[in-house]
């Protein structure tokens, strides 16, 4: 530490420049970051928010946008309600709509259908929950774009008529659209084609015969693991835990890896940068380093002393960039799907950290091979 | 007291050292002897690559001789392990280099603090040893502040944190004008007279040689008389 100390203040110039460089990576690190969770909530909170804990799809559906690719029937229902280790299998509809609000604003929706009575329906922070056929529960982040209870929402094209009832905390959206649940039994009116222009009635819905809906939503029993293996080849479904479903959400998959791979060039550059300085530095010193090696230092002392040089760099300006990042990221505009989340965050100052120092600990280990006879006058 | 005064700071006896490869292969050593008693300064000169370095690097421990003995206060350096020569190096030797070489990012006081703590002592003082090489007031400035006489001073102190019983030094006069020469001469034959520690000199400025106790010639490798000393 202590020459360490030393050569940081004397060298402030040269360390400050290197800082700003972590630091700036340490910036995009955390916008990164930031975007990653940003359009990971936009493309699956709705699904993050449920309590299911996975769901069936029918047998051999394709998993890029699987939620409103699969159909699965009664029986298939009925395998899972009987399954062993499932506390509830319910039917879900999922389906992307556009529409327009009463306002004559355009909207468009991702549509839950749910049981209004069942494990899904979700809880209201305002108006009513589920019930009415015509009802649908959004979620609070679509008072931005106007909508209110009571808000009437025309969908396109079937000229359905679909009223706002109740809010529910917090963001819902699957694939960057908003969701909006409402009775399973309107959303299989609207599957089936069965609709008429104008609000739905309660004997429209009786009168349906419509024996499917999208997946089943399952919940395992408290403490239970079911062989979803086991029941899915007797039901004929293909099972996904709440996780795995985020991939069968719109663009997901696609979203997420192109953002991790930028992640990882950061983590590359991050770790390349700091040993190609470290590397100059330890050269720029080496007679320096070969006259204490000459009196008597040990190589290990020189090497912790450098890597503790490397790691008080690393850990200052990474904070600094951190805390600029998580600064600007609070000034980023609502309609970008940008969210601060802690443990992403730390993950990814860690690992700038972590990786800036195997850059530099492989940039220092020359130390131990310098030769203190080069600390004599010319060759001895 | 007796082992004070009757074993030699430094004996090297009979020592042999080759450099190089092949056709290239040099012999920098050639049945050389050499021994100094505590408070001596015996100053070495000859021309460039006749081996003045090479002695200095086997009686300091950087490294050992093909054949012959080096010991240093009465230790056969040859025969410690290289981590063991480091730590015999820290305590028992002081280096005075070319011009110096101190640290850039010290305080001449900090140079002398970071030898005391490298040997295992973080309460050093540095400043009765800056005072008695005349540099107490330079204490708080670095080697870039200081000229090259001064920044040979600090050496020479830096030199002596660890009380070594032999201090090897280096052409400490290539970068010094004749006046700076002989003060810094002058104050390293004080220190070995006072402190009585072996001091061994490296040189070819003959213009200093008045303060020396004993001058050996170097040619090709091999240690006599001088052709011209006092």
């Amino acid at each position: 530490m202590f020459l360490a100390l030393r050569e940081l203040r004397f060298a402030r110039g040269r360390f400050t420049l290197m800082g700003v460089v972590i630091a700036l990576i340490s910036v995009l690190v955390v916008l990164l970051s930031g975007l990653s969770s940003g359009l990971v909530n936009d493309g699956v909170s709705g699904l993050k928010a449920m309590p299911a804990t996975a769901f069936a799809f029918d047998e051999g559906t394709k998993t890029d946008n699987a939620f409103s690719r699969s159909v699965v029937d009664e029986a298939q229902l009925a395998a899972w309600q009987q399954a062993d280790g499932i506390a509830d299998a319910e039917p879900m509809g999922v389906n992307i709509v556009n529409g327009v609000a009463s306002d004559g604003s355009q909207i468009d929706l991702t549509l839950f259908g749910v049981l209004p009575d069942g494990f899904l329906s979700p809880p209201v922070s305002a108006g009513e929950g589920l019930g009415a056929v015509d009802g649908i529960v959004v979620s609070e982040t679509l008072r931005d774009e106007g909508v209110e209870l009571g808000t009437v929402i025309t969908l396109d094209r079937v000229d359905l008529e679909l009223t706002v009832v109740g809010f529910t905390e917090g963001q819902a959206t699957f694939g960057h659209v908003d969701v909006a649940y409402l009775p399973i039994g309107t959303w299989k009116l609207l599957a089936a084609g069965a609709t008429q222009p104008g609000a739905p009635s309660a004997a429209e819905v009786e009168a349906l015969d419509f024996p499917y809906s999208s997946v089943v939503a399952l919940r395992a029993a408290d403490g239970a693991t079911p062989d979803y293996a086991a029941i899915d080849a007797s039901a004929e479904t293909t099972t996904m835990t709440l996780a795995e479903s985020f991939n069968a959400s719109p663009g997901y998959e696609a979203e997420t890896l192109t953002l991790s791979m930028i992640q990882i060039f950061l983590y590359a550059i991050c770790s390349l940068v700091v040993g190609a300085f470290f590397t100059v530095w330890t050269i720029q010193r080496s007679h320096d380093l070969a006259v204490l090696r000459a009196v008597g230092a040990s190589g290990r002392y020189l090497l912790r002393d450098s890597l503790v040089q490397a790691a008080i760099l690393l850990l200052g300006f990474t904070a600094l960039g951190v805390a600029a990042g998580v600064g600007l990221g609070a000034a980023m505009p609502a309609a970008m799907p940008f969210d601060l989340e802690f443990v992403p965050i730390a993950i990814a100052s860690g690992l700038t950290i972590l990786l800036g120092l195997i850059g530099a600990a492989i940039a220092v280990l020359r130390i131990v091979r310098i030769d203190p006879l080069r600390a004599l006058g010319g060759q001895r | 007291m007796s082992t004070e005064t009757t074993t030699p700071a430094l004996d090297v006896e009979r020592a042999v050292l080759d450099l190089g490869d092949g056709d290239s292969r040099v012999r920098a050593l050639d049945d050389v002897s050499l021994t100094v008693m505590p408070g001596e300064f015996v100053a070495i000169v000859g021309p460039s690559g006749s081996g003045k370095s090479s002695l200095l690097a086997i009686s300091g421990a950087l490294s050992s001789p093909d054949h012959g003995t080096v010991r240093v206060h009465g230790t056969d350096v040859a025969s410690l392990s290289k981590r063991a020569r480091a730590r015999f190096r820290l305590t028992n030797i002081g280096f005075v280099f070319q011009s110096g070489n101190l640290l850039p990012s010290l305080t001449s006081a900090d140079q002398l603090r970071l030898a005391g703590r490298l040997a295992g002592n973080r309460t050093v003082d540095p400043l009765p040893l800056l005072e008695s090489v005349g540099m107490a007031h330079r204490a708080r400035h670095r080697p870039g502040e200081l000229s090259g006489g001064e920044r040979q001073r600090v050496g020479i102190a830096r030199a002596l944190v660890n009380a070594p019983s032999l201090l090897l030094v280096d052409e400490p006069t290539a970068a010094l004008d004749r006046r700076r020469s002989h003060e810094v001469v002058r104050l390293l034959a004080d220190r070995a007279h006072d402190a009585g520690v072996a001091v061994v000199m490296v040189t070819h400025d003959r213009d200093v040689l008045e303060h020396c106790d004993r001058v050996l010639e170097m040619v090709d490798g091999r240690l006599g008389a001088p052709s011209l000393a006092h």
